[in-house]
């Protein structure tokens, strides 16, 4: 995994490599994985999946309103990545959240409260889609700046360095992130002083209607790793399991030995960039998105499961109820809440 | 009590507050074994050691962007900016990331940081070495902004800034470095948001701040020869701004000159005169007149330099125009 040199640039698909040269079929890994692991998988993937379809509906009633990007397509990224976590390990995204901080653990009914601007929110209401918080848990935000968290991020690794607390930071932003200066300096500075941190490149292919191979010099992603000497190797960011195997590892590395590591996921998004943006357009075709779905990271991984004989479609039929009535409930409890209080408007500028 | 230069008063102010506190930790470009760009931190990295005197290559926003993910967890960063013209490619994360974070996240996360260094007009640094960005930084909610313009306001305003729990930006003047003052010995402390009054006077009241404080303190001792007292209000902190003892100035003299170094659009001086205007227009017998740099990019060459910066006479000519006195 070290400098994965078999990662070429010529290389690009969802269905490439797994880890770096790994042949190893999800199948494989599977049957070395506790199936109750497995299971917790799928559950939390369809959660996710579950939670932003709803979010997607009540946006078109208005009821979520700002910028609001959706997860759909990506799930197994987050949820492998963040399965290998401990409590006391910290979380920092981009704007595209909602999943991440499901998969933590947040409160379901108080993400969509802070969605749908409620004072019940994870952030009181004053931060939205785009800026989920829960301090508790050690996640830490939900940035609206592209490449913004990522320095943040390091000052997190740099803090548990500090206070010899043995945390690891997941840094995760999308692949147009990689283009920014502060990724660069955020890398530089992680390998110089040796911080315990894991950035994850979701490479959805997308910043925006921008594809990576018009944005990036470089389509190797996880190859930027290279310019300042740190651990780098991709990932299909399709297979949760293979997310989960590599996060591991890169999570003990940065956990024993202070060692960052740059991972680029491939994966897809499904949905448009933002809840205002088609899901193809100009920039891609209807037959492009559909091709992509075949790569569904919950069908193939349900498929896997049920090879297997870990679950049955009954089995599954009941995560999926189990799922949407969290999702029901995190809706009615958003929609029992008020609206913050007029009073709050000038609160947490400043603390004493 | 000890006379101390103004770079040797924010050296305790650090030393102090970085002994008092383990969380307390140094960050910036050359503040190590350079000793600091203008030696602010001198002597540091050999009483704490690399862990918490650090130096950073040349990434203004990498490294603040990572003392404010430091502060989100729970250390006191003090970041160096080697001199404010460089916190412009910081601004993304001071203003994105410090000022805001508390609000975003419900009040769930304070960014207890300070962003320190010099800023100001130098002597012919030229257009992009020179300048006062105060404003900028003044601008934001979330932000609070101190302005020393003695040892002992530098010493005792460092130290409550490191001890507040928001991020603070502290804009010392390259140009007061190598002054002297009296610095009280042992714990000093100028609580955040408190102006002075630096001299008394009933005839006018001048506002000023950092090397601002000066340049009016001359004036005041020009114009008492002509039987004018001028008094010189000190804010030293920008922001939050003590209102009241500007207004009670007003209220005591009826005419206000507001000096700054800045730019005189959007500047320091148009927010303080328009509270001034809000809140005592009926004591006021004449308009408020502002002194400001001039509103181009700082000239290299030493005449034009000198045109561009606030001095003794043009405040002497704004103090006689408020009183009316012209000729
Ligand atoms: C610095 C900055 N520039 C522009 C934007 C507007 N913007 C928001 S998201 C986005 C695309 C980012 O794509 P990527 O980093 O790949 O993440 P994805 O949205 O695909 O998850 C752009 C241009 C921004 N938020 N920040």
């Amino acid at each position: 995994m070290e400098h994965s040199d078999t990662a070429t640039s010529a290389a690009h698909s969802t269905e490439a490599q797994g880890n770096g040269a790994s042949t190893l079929t999800q199948v494989d890994r599977a049957r070395r994985t506790d199936p109750a692991v497995l299971k917790d998988l799928l559950e939390k993937m369809l959660l996710v999946r579950r939670f932003e379809e709803k979010s997607a509906e009540l946006y078109t009633l208005g009821k979520i309103g700002g910028f609001c990007h959706l997860y759909i397509g990506q799930e197994a990224v987050g949820v492998g990545a963040i399965s290998t976590l401990s409590p006391d390990d910290y979380i920092l995204c981009s704007y595209r959240e909602h999943g991440h901080a499901l998969v933590r653990g947040l409160d379901p009914g108080e993400i969509m409260a802070e969605l749908c601007g409620k004072k019940s929110g994870v952030s009181k209401g004053k931060g939205g889609s785009m800026h989920l918080f829960d301090k508790t848990k050690g996640f830490m935000g939900g940035h609206g700046i592209v490449g913004g968290q990522i320095p943040l991020a390091t000052g997190f690794a740099f803090a548990s360095k500090y206070l010899k607390q043995h945390a690891v930071t997941l840094c995760f932003f999308g692949e147009a992130a990689v283009n920014i200066g502060s990724f660069h300096e955020s890398l530089n500075l992680a390998a110089l002083w040796k911080l315990p941190v894991v950035y994850i490149c979701e490479n959805n292919r997308f910043g925006m209607g921008t594809p990576v191979e018009r944005a990036s010099s470089l389509y190797d992603l996880s190859g930027k790793a290279c310019a300042y000497n740190m651990a780098r190797a991709y990932v299909d960011g399709m297979d949760v399991l293979a997310m989960r195997e590599l996060v591991m590892e890169a999570v003990e590395r940065a956990r024993g030995d202070n060692a960052p590591m740059l991972i680029e996921a491939r994966t897809y998004r499904f949905m448009g960039h933002s809840m205002s943006d088609p899901v193809h357009g100009h920039y891609r075709t209807k037959a492009e998105v559909e091709e992509q779905k075949r790569h569904d990271p919950i069908k193939m991984f349900t498929s896997t499961l049920e090879t297997l004989g870990v679950i049955n479609h009954d089995d599954v039929a009941e995560l999926d109820k189990k799922v949407r009535e969290i999702v029901e409930d995190a809706v009615a409890f958003s929609e029992r809440s008020e609206e913050p209080d007029p009073m709050e408007i000038d609160t947490d500028v400043y603390t004493s | 009590m000890a006379m101390i230069t103004y770079r040797e008063a924010l050296n305790q102010a650090m030393r102090e507050e970085m002994h008092r506190d383990a969380r307390v930790f140094l960050m910036g470009e050359e503040v190590g074994f350079y000793q600091g760009a203008y030696k602010v931190s001198k002597g540091l990295l050999d009483e704490f050691g690399p862990l918490r005197v650090l130096d950073t290559p040349i990434t203004e926003l990498g490294f603040t962007g990572l003392g404010v993910g430091a502060a989100m967890a729970g250390l006191r960063p003090i970041v160096e900016m080697m001199t404010f013209n460089f916190s412009i490619l910081a601004l993304d994360q001071i203003v994105n990331s410090a000022a805001k974070m508390l609000y975003m996240s419900g009040g769930q996360l304070p960014v207890p940081m300070v962003i320190r260094g010099p800023g100001g007009a130098g002597h012919q640094l030229a257009a992009q070495h020179s300048q006062a960005l105060e404003s900028w930084f003044c601008h934001v909610p979330g932000l609070k902004v101190v302005m020393p313009s003695t040892p002992a306001d530098a010493k005792g305003l460092l130290k409550s800034a490191v001890r507040d729990n928001n991020t603070v930006v502290c804009i010392e003047s390259e140009v007061l470095y190598g002054t002297r003052g009296e610095v009280p010995e042992g714990e000093h402390l100028v609580p955040l948001g408190l102006a002075e009054v630096k001299r008394s006077g009933r005839d006018a009241t001048v506002i000023a701040h950092s090397k601002m404080v000066h340049v009016a303190l001359d004036a005041a001792t020009a114009l008492a020869k002509e039987g004018i007292e001028i008094e010189v209000v000190d804010p030293r902190t920008l922001r939050p701004l003590d209102t009241e003892t500007i207004f009670n100035s007003v209220r005591k003299t009826n005419r206000v000159v507001i000096v700054e170094e800045g730019w005189p659009y959007c500047g320091v001086g148009a927010q303080i005169s328009d509270t001034i205007q809000l809140h005592t227009f009926d004591y006021l017998d004449a308009p408020i007149l502002r002194v400001t740099g001039l509103d181009v990019p700082m000239p290299y060459a030493k005449n034009l330099e000198h045109m561009c910066l606030p001095d003794q006479a043009r405040v002497i000519d704004a103090v006689h125009r408020v009183l009316y006195r012209t000729n």
